[in-house]
C-alpha cells in the first residue's frame, strides 16, 4: 500500500466529466487465468468500433500466479503509445488490488469482484461486482467456469463505457474461429454480466466510448507474426531457432504460416525447412551452413541468444555469408527482465562478434515494417553477402497492434550476386573475393555448381581474393577495405530514415523501433507547450548521407531510445564525431514501452537546464 | 576395373580429386587421411562439384583444403561444423557432404553439436581425426587423451578419456566405425561404406600426432596402434552396379545392403565374430576394449533402416536452393486471404 491518502470525494465537476474515446484500462490479473483472451476480446471489440487502441500486456517471467496488466488505451486522436495513467481499473488480483487502487487517478473507476475486502477510496468510482454470483446463474458448466470468469469484466466493462455486444460477439468469433460453442458459452457469460451492471450500477459513468470511424480496413496483429509474414513472402527456405521469450512466437507464427502457404499443393510437402535447434549456436550456425549453400536463411532469438551467436556473426561479416536474425529484445543485461521490452541490444548488435566486424542491422516501428523487413533482410543479406540483423521487440514483437495491411512485396526475390556454370564458362576464371563492380561486393558460386571453377574455400580466417589462405599484410589490408567498401555501399540500400520537419523547429529529435508513437505524441504536447521539432525516425544502420544532414543543421539533437546508456546516440557519435556534441540522449529504461508524458519531461528537463 | 585406366567413370584423373599442398606436420595421420580420401571419391567415381567439405578449427580442420579443390570447402567454427553441415544438406539435399573434426573438436567444445547431429541422422560422412592432444596450440590434453598419460607440458592427465564411437552410439547413431590411419586399406573400405550410408556416419579414425603426442606409452601412436590393432571384419565394399560373386560360407560373413543399394561384406575373423548391427554387441564390444585397453577397428555398428533427417522433414523432393521464385513467394492472393481474416 502507498502513504498517500485518498480522502477528498469525488469532486462534483468530476461527476458531471464524462470523457469519450480518450482514456486507459488497465485489467490487473494473475498470470496463468486466461485473461489474455478476454483482454484481447475487450481491444478487438473497441477496434472493430472504429476507435484507435492500443494493448500492452505487461507480464512476468511465469507460468502461473504472479501478477500481470493489461493496458487498453483508447484515443480519438489515434495516438498508440501506452499512458503513464490508466483511468480504469479492473482489479482481478487480489495481491495487488491495494497497489492498483492507488495508481488511480481521483474520479477514476474500479471495478473488482464483491467478496474482497479492499480499502475503498473516496474520490474514485468504486464498483463491486458479484463474479462468483454471476458465474454461478450464467448457463456454464461448472467444470468450465475457470475458462470462462474473466468474460465478466469484459461484460461489465461493456455495460460501464458502452462497448457495442455486438462487437465483442464478433471479436469472440474471430478468436474462437469457427469455434461457435466455444464463442457462445463466453458471451453468455459477457450478457449475464452486462445485464446484471446496467441494472446495478449507476447509468451515467466519466468514462464512455463511441463508434467512429478511423479503424477502417485496418488490421490488428502482433509484431512477431507480422516478421514471420514478411519472411514467408521472401522466401524464407531455412528457419533454425532455440526457443525464447519473447522470439518464440515468432516461429510459433512462421510454422503455421508455412503450413498455410508453403505446402506445395500436390505433393503437401513444404518449402521451407524449420528446425529447432539444441541450442543458440547452432541455430545460427544452421543458418550458416544453409545461407552458405544458396537457402534464404534466418533465426530469431532475444538478448542471450544473440550473445550466443556472436562468434558466428563474425564468420558471417568476414566469411561473407548471408544470414538474418532476428532479436526481439528484451530488457538486459544478463537475463534481465526477459518479460519487458527494451532496445538495449543495439550497440552489440551493430558490432556483433570479437574483431572489426559491423552489421546492417534493421529497425522496425511497426506491423508494416515488420512484414517489409521481414522479406527485405533475407534481400539484403543475399545482396550483401553478409549478416542481417532486424532489431524488433517485446513490445513490437508480442503486442497487439493496429495497423494498415500489408503491402504485398514490390521487388522481385534478391538473391544477390552468384554466379552460375554457364557464368563461369562464359568468363573462364573466378576469384570469389574479388571486388569486379566496384562496390565491394564480390560474386558468390554455391555448392553444386557443377563447373570446374566453381569451388572455392570458404574460412574465418585470412584470405586473398581467391579465398586463399593469407597472413599477408597487404591482402588483410586490402580485404579490410573492400568490407568497409561493402558496408559504404549498404548505407545507401538500407531502407532510409524517414524524416519529419515542421516551420519553426529548433531542434532535432532522433528515434527508432517502438519509441515512435511517444515521438508522435510528444510532439503534439510540446507543440502546446511552444516546442517544436523536426523528426528523423531511423530505419535501419549504418546510417546515411540524409542522417548526417540532418544532424548537422539542427543545434541540438535530441536521441530517444529504451536503454540506459544511449546506446544509438553512441553510434551516431561515432559515425559522426564532428557533431558529436550536439548528439544528445534521452535515453530511458525502465522495462516498459516509452510514453508521451515521460519523452517530455526528459526533454523539457534537458531543454530548460 | 583396369587399374591401367586412368579416367574414372566420369572422365576424371585421380589429380581432378587433389587438394592444395598439406602443411600439416610430415608423416601427420592426417595427411593419410586426406589421401584416402582422394582415392575413394576418384575410385567411386563421386562428382567432385556435388560434394561439401566441412570442418571446424584445428589440425584436423585444416586438411579439407588438402584434398578435392573442386569441391566447395568450409572451415567454420570450433566445435560447430554439425550445425553447419545441418543447413547446407537441408537446403540443399543432393549434396554429399563429408566433414573432418578432431577429438577436442568432437570431444570437447563440439560434443553437444556431435551429438544432436547424430541424433538427427544428418547425411554427412564425419571424420574425427583423433590423436588425443591440442596440437595447434602445442600440446595440451584433449577429451579422448589416456588417463594417466603424461606430456611435457600438460603434466599428468587425471581424467578418463570420452570415447566418440560410445558417444555416437548413445546419442542413437546409425554408421559407427573406428580405425587407424595407419591401416590405409580399411580407411578407404570404411570411407566407401560411410559414403553410401544414408545418415552421419561417424568414423572415428586414429591418427597420430608426430609432433605431441607420437610416443610408444600413447594410445594415438603409430607404434602402440600398429600393436596394438584388431581388425573386426575384413571389409569389401561392392557397389551396387557391381554383381555379387564372393562365396562364403555361412556364418563367416556378414552383409549389409546400404541404402544406396551398394553391399558391405563383412569377413568375420575368427577372434572377434562382431556383429555390428547389434547395437548392444557393439556397446559391449567397446565397453570392453575400453576396461581393457584394446584397439579393434572396424565397422563397430550399422542400422540402415534409421532415415536421414532430411527424409524425415517433411521437405519438397526438389533441393530447397534450387526452387523458382515463385515457389517461393506466396502469390498476392495469399496475402489478401491473410489481411482479410485480421481486420
Amino acid at each position: 500500500m502507498s502513504d498517500t491518502q485518498h480522502t477528498e470525494k469525488i469532486s462534483s465537476e468530476d461527476e458531471q466529466r464524462t470523457i469519450i474515446n480518450d482514456f486507459q484500462i488497465v485489467i490487473a490479473t494473475v498470470n496463468g487465468t486466461g485473461s489474455q483472451t478476454a483482454n484481447t476480446i475487450l481491444l478487438r471489440s473497441l477496434f472493430r468500433m472504429g476507435i484507435p487502441v492500443c494493448g500492452k500486456n505487461i507480464f512476468p517471467s511465469n507460468i502461473q500466479g504472479l501478477p500481470t496488466w493489461f493496458t487498453v488505451r483508447v484515443s480519438k486522436d489515434g495516438y498508440i503509445a501506452r499512458k503513464e495513467t490508466s483511468e480504469v481499473l479492473v482489479a482481478m488480483n487480489q495481491v495487488t488490488i491495494g497497489e492498483d487502487i492507488d495508481t488511480l487517478p481521483a474520479g477514476g473507476v474500479c471495478i473488482y469482484p464483491a467478496d474482497w475486502k479492499v480499502t475503498e477510496r473516496a474520490d474514485i468510482h468504486m464498483y463491486p461486482v458479484p463474479v462468483k454470483e454471476l458465474l454461478k446463474s450464467a448457463d456454464v458448466p461448472s467444470n468450465l467456469r475457470d475458462y470462462v470468469s474473466n468474460m465478466v469484466y469484459v461484460g461489465t466493462l461493456a455495460a460501464l463505457i458502452e462497448i457495442e455486444l455486438v462487437e465483442i460477439e464478433e471479436a469472440l468469433k474471430f478468436h474462437f474461429s469457427g469455434k461457435t460453442k466455444a464463442a457462445e458459452m463466453n458471451m453468455t457469460v459477457v450478457r449475464a454480466a452486462y445485464d446484471w451492471a446496467m441494472d446495478h450500477l449507476p447509468a451515467i459513468n466519466p468514462y464512455r466510448v463511441e463508434r467512429l470511424d478511423l479503424t477502417k480496413n485496418m488490421i490488428m496483429l502482433d509484431g512477431n507474426s507480422a516478421g514471420a509474414l514478411g519472411a514467408i513472402f521472401g522466401g524464407v527456405t531455412l528457419v533454425a531457432w532455440y526457443p525464447i521469450t519473447p522470439s518464440t512466437t515468432l516461429v510459433d507464427a512462421l510454422r503455421e504460416y508455412v503450413q498455410e502457404m508453403r505446402l506445395d499443393p500436390e505433393t503437401g510437402k513444404s518449402t521451407c525447412a524449420v528446425v529447432q535447434a539444441e541450442d543458440e549456436l547452432a541455430a545460427i550456425g544452421m543458418v550458416i551452413g544453409a545461407g552458405w549453400a544458396g537457402g534464404r536463411a534466418m533465426t530469431a532469438t532475444s538478448g542471450p541468444g544473440m550473445s550466443l551467436m556472436s562468434e558466428f556473426a563474425g564468420l558471417s561479416y568476414f566469411a561473407e555469408i548471408p544470414a538474418v536474425i532476428w532479436n526481439v529484445q528484451r530488457v538486459g543485461p544478463s537475463t534481465g527482465m526477459p518479460t519487458r521490452t527494451s532496445q538495449g541490444d543495439v550497440l552489440s548488435a551493430y558490432f556483433l562478434g570479437h574483431g572489426d566486424s559491423k552489421h546492417i542491422v534493421l529497425l522496425p516501428n511497426n506491423l508494416n515494417e515488420a512484414f517489409e523487413f521481414g522479406w527485405r533482410a533475407l534481400d539484403l543479406a543475399d545482396r550483401f553477402q553478409t549478416l542481417v540483423l532486424v532489431l524488433s521487440d517485446l513490445d513490437l514483437g508480442m503486442n497487439p497492434w493496429m495497423s494498415e495491411p500489408f503491402k504485398y512485396p514490390d521487388e522481385p526475390i534478391d538473391r544477390g550476386k552468384v554466379f552460375t556454370a554457364k557464368d563461369l564458362e562464359r568468363l573462364g576464371t573466378f576469384s570469389r573475393y574479388k571486388d569486379v563492380d566496384g562496390d565491394g561486393i564480390a560474386y558468390r558460386t554455391l555448392p553444386g555448381t557443377k563447373h570446374p571453377l566453381a569451388a572455392y574455400f570458404t574460412r574465418g580466417t585470412s584470405h586473398d581474393e581467391h579465398a586463399i589462405y593469407s597472413e599477408r599484410p597487404e591482402h588483410w589490408v586490402a580485404n579490410t577495405e573492400r568490407l568497409n567498401r561493402k558496408f559504404d555501399t549498404a548505407r545507401s540500400k538500407v531502407p532510409a530514415p524517414v524524416i519529419n520537419e515542421v516551420d519553426g523547429a529548433q531542434i532535432g529529435v532522433i528515434a527508432y523501433g517502438t519509441t515512435h508513437p511517444a515521438v508522435v505524441e510528444g510532439r503534439d504536447l510540446l507543440r502546446r507547450k511552444a516546442v517544436k521539432f523536426d523528426y528523423l525516425r531511423l530505419r535501419a544502420l549504418p546510417p546515411g548521407e540524409d542522417v548526417r544532414k540532418f544532424i548537422e543543421k539542427h543545434p541540438r539533437c535530441y536521441v530517444f531510445e529504451n536503454n540506459s546508456d544511449g546506446q544509438m546516440a553512441k553510434i551516431l557519435q561515432t559515425e559522426y564525431p564532428e557533431y558529436a556534441s550536439k548528439i544528445v540522449s534521452l535515453a530511458h529504461l525502465d522495462g516498459l514501452p516509452l510514453t508521451a508524458e515521460r519523452l517530455v519531461t526528459l526533454l523539457l528537463q534537458k531543454e530548460n537546464a | 576395373m583396369a587399374s591401367s585406366v586412368r579416367e574414372n567413370e566420369i572422365g576424371l584423373e585421380r589429380g581432378d580429386y587433389a587438394g592444395r599442398p598439406t602443411t600439416l606436420c610430415k608423416g601427420c595421420g592426417h595427411n593419410s587421411i586426406s589421401n584416402q580420401i582422394i582415392s575413394v571419391a576418384y575410385d567411386m567415381s563421386i562428382d567432385p562439384t556435388r560434394v561439401i567439405k566441412l570442418s571446424g578449427i584445428g589440425c584436423s580442420s585444416k586438411s579439407p583444403a588438402y584434398f578435392m579443390s573442386r569441391s566447395h570447402g568450409f572451415n567454420a567454427l570450433h566445435g560447430r561444423m554439425p550445425a553447419v553441415a545441418t543447413g547446407a544438406t537441408t537446403v540443399n539435399k543432393d549434396l554429399i557432404a563429408i566433414g573432418v573434426s578432431g577429438d577436442g573438436d568432437t570431444g570437447s567444445i563440439g560434443l553437444g553439436q556431435f551429438k544432436h547431429m547424430v541424433r538427427r541422422n544428418i547425411p554427412v560422412v564425419y571424420i574425427v581425426e583423433n590423436n588425443g592432444v591440442y596440437a595447434l596450440t602445442k600440446g595440451q590434453f584433449s577429451a579422448t587423451a589416456d588417463q594417466g598419460q603424461q606430456l611435457k607440458y600438460a603434466g599428468v592427465n587425471e581424467l578418463p578419456p570420452i570415447d566418440i564411437c560410445l558417444e555416437a552410439i548413445a546419442a542413437e547413431a546409425s554408421f559407427v566405425a573406428r580405425s587407424f590411419a595407419g591401416d590405409p586399406g580399411q580407411v578407404r573400405e570404411l570411407l566407401k561404406a560411410a559414403l553410401s550410408h544414408r545418415g552421419t556416419a561417424v568414423i572415428d579414425i586414429i591418427s597420430p600426432c608426430v609432433t605431441f603426442n607420437n610416443h610408444e606409452t600413447s594410445t594415438k601412436s603409430y607404434p602402440w596402434g600398429k600393436q596394438h590393432q584388431e581388425v573386426l571384419q575384413d571389409i569389401t565394399y561392392i557397389p551396387y552396379a557391381d554383381p555379387i560373386m564372393v562365396d562364403y560360407s555361412a556364418g563367416a560373413v556378414i552383409v549389409v545392403e546400404m541404402h544406396d543399394r551398394s553391399h558391405l561384406w563383412l569377413q568375420k575373423i575368427e577372434a572377434s565374430r562382431h556383429d555390428p548391427t547389434n547395437k548392444i554387441a557393439s556397446l559391449n564390444l567397446l565397453e570392453e576394449s575400453r576396461e581393457k585397453n584394446l584397439f579393434p577397428t572396424g565397422l563397430i555398428y550399422v542400422d540402415e533402416n534409421r532415415p536421414a533427417f532430411n527424409e524425415v522433414s517433411h521437405l519438397v523432393d526438389e533441393p530447397l536452393v534450387s526452387l523458382p521464385d515463385e515457389k517461393l513467394r506466396p502469390p498476392r492472393e495469399a496475402l489478401d486471404q491473410v489481411i482479410a481474416k485480421l481486420s
